[in-house]
Parts: C-alpha cells; structure tokens; sequence
C-alpha cells in the first residue's frame, strides 16, 4: 500500500503541473456541458413555411394565421408565385411549403371538400415528419372548427370524437435538457477514464521512465492502481461537479439518490479506466492511445441511445449496446434523476456492469506485463 | 558467493542470437566495465540481469537471485540508471527523491535524511525546490546515479551513465562511483568512453554477442600489445570487420 501512495502522490502532483491537463480536466468539460446541452435539442419549433395562397379568401387567412400561431411555423413568404416558393425550398430558406389552391373556399363550401398541397423538406427525415405531422394536425383542427361553425352545430351536437388526454411522467414539461444533461454527463467522465488514463500510462512509455519503473521493485498492481485511481478519482470529482451545474444552470431533477449514481459510476468507470488500461498495452504513443480510444468512445457513444432512442436501432445494433457500457449508464442515469428508480431497479445493470469491469481490467492486467 | 554469476547466458530474437553464451562473474564491490560497440549485445546482456528480459538459455544469478525465477528479488537488491529520462522532468529535485525512495520501501524518516545527506553531497540544496528539467544535463546524471544507489542497494548497473556529459562532469561522476564502490556497491558500467574503461577495475568487451575479452585494463593492454584501451578496442572491432 505504501507504494502505491507514493505512486498516486507522484500522479497528483504530475496531473496538476500540468497546465494542459488541468484545463482538459476542469474547464472543457464544463463548456461541453453547457454548450451541448443547448446544442442537441430535438425540439423542432419555428420552421419556415411558404405559404401560396390562390386563394386569398378569409378562410385560407385563417388556415395560414392558425399555422403560425401555433409556433412551430413561422410565415417565412407569402406568395402568389410558386416558383418563388419552389426557390426557397431549393435554397433551404424555406423547410415547408403550403399550396392554398383557387377556389378553396369555394369547393370546400360547395363540394363539401377541398384540397391542399404541403412540401415538405425531407433531407432531414426527422424534422420532416414532424412538419408533417404538425401541419396535419393543425389542418385537421381548423377542419374540425370550421365544420362546427358552418353546421351551426353546438358542441353537444357534434359527431363523436375520442378524445385522448394525456399527462407526460418524469419530464412533465418534456424538457430536453433534462433528458440530455445526464447522458451527457456520462460522456464527459467517460472521456476522462479513458482518453486521460491510458494517455497517461503511455507517457511513461513515449518519456521512457516505464524502463526505470519496470527495474524497481513496484508490482504489476501497484502501477496499475497508482495510474487509475487518481482519474477515477478526479471523474468521480468531475461528476459532482457536473451534476451540481446541471441543478444550478439547467434544474436537473435529482428524484433518486445521487449516491446510487455515485455507485454505479464508481464501478463503471472502472469499466473505461480498464479500457483504458488496455489501450495503453498496445499503443506506444499518446496519439496512438488517443486516437485508438476515440474510436471506440464514438461508437459507443453513437450507439448508447444517447442521442437517439435504442429502440429505433436495427435489430443487430441493438444487440450489440448490451455490450457498450456508456449505454447502460445512460439509460441508469436517465433512470435514478428522473424517475427516481432505487437500487432495487438497477441492480441488474450494476451486476452487469461489475462484469464489464472485472473482464475488461481481467484483460488489460493479463495484457500488460513487467516484463518483455 | 560473486553478485553476478553467469554461465552460457544466451538470448534469441527468432533466428537472431544478441547475447550468445557469455559467462562472467563480477566480484563484490568492484567497478566492472561492459564494453562494446553499438549492437553488440550490451544491453541485451544487461536486460537479462536486471530481470527485464527472459533469457533463451543458460543461468545467471544476480545478488545470489536467479533472474528466471527471482527476478523481483532482483529488483529489490539492484540500482539502475539508463543513459537518458530515469527522471521525472516534472518533478522537483526533492519529489523525485521522495518518489524513487518510496517505491523502494525505504521509511519517511529514512527518506529525508537521505534527502538532505543526498543533496549535500551533491551540493545541491538550493535546487532541491526546482523542477529536474530546469537542470543541466550533468547534474540530472549525478541526480540520476545518486537516486539509483538511495536504497543501497548492492549491485547498481549504470547503461551509458555519461553519454553527452562534459568531461568535468565525467570526473566528478566517477568520484561517485569511486565513493559508492568503496562502501562495497558493486559497479556494472557500460560506456563508449575508452578513458572511462581505464577507470574500470576490469573489462569485458563483447563483439558480435560474445565476450572476446575479459581482464584488468592493464593486462588487457599487455595482451593485444596496445598503449591504450582504444586500441585494444579497435583491434578486436576490426577484427570482426574482416571476417
């Protein structure tokens, strides 16, 4: 154990002379928080609509002010030209458009029907949909008025509807930050056990003081431990950190026991120092551990249900975030904030995790040797 | 019982043999002198006796440990310093010390005194605060030889100590070495310095991984009838580029 502490004390004290080292750790992860907290936001409000109108009559005003009223449109051009229209979706200015055809009033009063055209930009598919399925339902709502008022009909009159009512648990006011912050704490102590940790046994290779290390009596064991608990170590700090400026910047709910974060993240970093671990056993420079754990952090955290739902992945991708650790922080951290789910909940992502980090650890201490 | 017995030690890389069947022994506290051109074998040689590397075959018992199956022991019993970063340049004088005297298991109380009894023979107290890397090289080296030696250790093997030194600096590294040898640590030196060969109690010289030569400098000296320990080298260096 002695050993041990005068290798964390020569760590420590490295880590914190380094000027690069403590902005990596203390500064750029803050920022990242911040700024991409903001930044990956699903909501789709205020896209642009085009609005064509042959028509020009009162009702066709109505349909166009109801669009914008709504939010999630905002009158980008209204035109008699349809080329105009055609232009701006070609100059990506405008992501829908709505074509008001001649004689709307007049069919839908007369004929009892009466059509309407939407474009609509699907480069992004997702935005797409959901300008679709806005639109439609703001276009079935003005519908629905419009016959009421016209049949003169009072409410208890009107055809049957099924109405669905609905209540949003966990994030009531459906506020993505809530939902990305925790997830998005996980990458940034993800980052720190593996990109720093390996980055830091490597340096002892690249600097050559590893030769002298291996002559001394410290134990396979002892260099492993003096090397990964300062990073879990400052990953745990860091994940405080991060939770208390999520509570301050963006009210992140706390409903379970930050403590059973705590211990899932203990044990799951030991999962990334170890990979970390093993990265270092194979590398010989820092770029090389670096590069080599970037690439198995971005997919992993592509792949983690992160940024999108796992349920919406191919079959196989599915299969494979049974193995991908952040996933499973990200869906227990997203569990104990916010749903307030107790140890009896995740126990079983706990034991998996347990697992990962006995076999990942298993792996890079049988890899790593004292001796060539 | 010798500190470093060896008998037909050998290593292969593949169909390569960098270390073929030397058999030495060096006696307590003597200043043994490991000579040989670059690829000889040297380090190979060296490796082995510090447990870093297996040797294919052959026996080798260093501090009476058997570097195959003792080679922690080894560790513990043995300084060693490498001609480049043994240091951490980002660490103060005095952390380093701290850092090399802990690993090696020595007490807090004894590890200050060892500071402070370290930094004044080397007359270094004012640095003791400064970062390794603010110091010229020469110092570094007589930090780096000083700290290997910290925990007594009875064999300390010195890889090119003074590879880049001045020549003032090169003296006043052998008084260290001179000063260590004669409170019983024995020396295991390999350099490119002819002149540091002299110094040596004895020599060995390796060519093409074996030892061609192995006595006092001065009866070596007689042996090839040369005037200096350059010659003997060079002889033996040439000797192989005829064949």
């Amino acid at each position: 154990m002695r050993t041990i502490r005068f290798i964390l004390q020569k760590e420590f004290l490295q880590i914190f002379r380094n000027k690069a080292m403590v902005r990596i750790i203390f500064i750029i992860p803050i920022v990242q928080l911040l700024v991409l907290s903001y930044a990956a936001n699903y909501e789709v409000k205020n896209m642009a609509i085009d609005v064509v109108d042959y028509d020009l009559s009162p009702w066709s005003q109505r349909l166009v002010h109801k669009l914008t009223s709504s939010g999630y449109f905002r009158l980008q051009r209204h035109t008699f030209n349809i080329k105009e229209a055609y232009e701006d979706l070609q100059r990506d200015k405008a992501d829908v458009v709505l074509v008001v055809p001649r004689h709307f009033e007049r069919d839908l009063v007369k004929e009892d029907k009466a059509p309407l055209q939407l474009l609509v930009n699907a480069i992004n598919g997702t935005k797409a949909g959901l300008a679709n399925a806005y639109a439609g339902s703001i276009i079935r709502d003005f519908n629905k008025n419009i016959r009421t008022e016209w049949l003169a009909m009072d409410e208890r009159n009107a055809p049957p509807v099924i109405e669905v009512t609905y209540s949003n648990w966990f994030n009531t006011r459906l506020d993505y930050k809530v939902y990305m912050v925790p997830g998005i704490l996980v990458v940034l102590i993800t980052m720190i056990g593996s990109f720093l940790s390996g980055m830091n046994i490597v340096k002892e290779k690249e600097i050559g003081t590893i030769e002298q290390l291996n002559v001394t009596p410290i134990r396979k064991y002892h260099f492993i431990l003096g090397k990964l608990i300062p990073f879990w170590i400052i990953a745990l700090f860091e994940l405080a950190f991060g939770l208390l400026v999520g509570k301050l910047v963006f009210s992140l709910p706390m409903a379970g026991s930050i403590w059973l974060i705590f211990l899932f993240a203990a044990v799951y970093l030991w999962v990334m120092l170890g990979m970390g671990l093993l990265i270092s056993t194979f590398t010989e420079t820092q770029q090389q551990a670096m590069f080599i754990a970037w690439f198995f952090v971005l997919i992993f955290m592509l792949m983690s249900g992160l940024f999108t739902p796992v349920e919406s992945m191919p079959g196989w991708a599915q299969v494979l975030t049974w193995f991908n650790p952040i996933a499973w922080f990200v869906k227990v951290i997203r569990m104990v904030l916010l749903k307030g789910s107790g140890l009896a909940n995740i126990q079983t992502y706990l034991l998996i995790m347990l697992a990962y980090a006995l076999v990942m650890n298993g792996i890079a201490i049988w890899n790593y040797r004292k001796t060539t | 019982m010798d500190p470093i017995i060896t008998n037909g030690l050998t290593k292969r890389f593949g169909s390569f043999i960098a270390t073929n069947a030397i058999t030495f022994e060096v006696k307590k506290g003597e200043i043994f002198g490991f000579l040989g051109a670059n690829g000889a074998g040297k380090t190979t040689a060296m490796r082995m006796l510090c447990g870093l590397l297996r040797p294919s075959s052959g026996t080798a018992k260093v501090a009476g440990y058997d570097v195959y199956t003792q080679s922690e022991k080894i560790k513990q019993n043995i300084g060693y310093m490498s001609q480049k970063f043994s240091l951490y340049e980002d660490l103060k004088v005095k952390e380093n010390i701290r850092f090399y005297g802990g690993i090696y298991g020595l007490s807090d109380k004894a590890i200050k005194e060892k500071t402070t009894q370290l930094l004044k023979k080397l007359q270094m107290e004012a640095e003791a605060d400064q970062l390794v890397s603010a110091l010229p090289l020469g110092w570094k080296q007589k930090l780096s030889f000083s700290i290997a030696i910290l925990h007594d250790p009875s064999i300390v093997f010195l890889d090119e100590p003074t590879g880049g030194v001045d020549p003032l600096t090169r003296r006043q590294f052998w008084d260290l070495i001179y000063e260590a040898a004669s409170r019983g640590v024995t020396v295991f030196v390999t350099t490119h310095y002819m002149d540091e060969a002299e110094y040596c109690d004895r020599v060995s010289i390796m060519v093409d991984g074996r030892i061609r030569a192995l006595d006092t400098p001065r009866r070596l000296r007689e042996q090839f009838s040369a005037a200096s320990m350059d010659d003997v080298f060079l002889q033996l260096a040439r000797e192989k580029a005829k064949s």
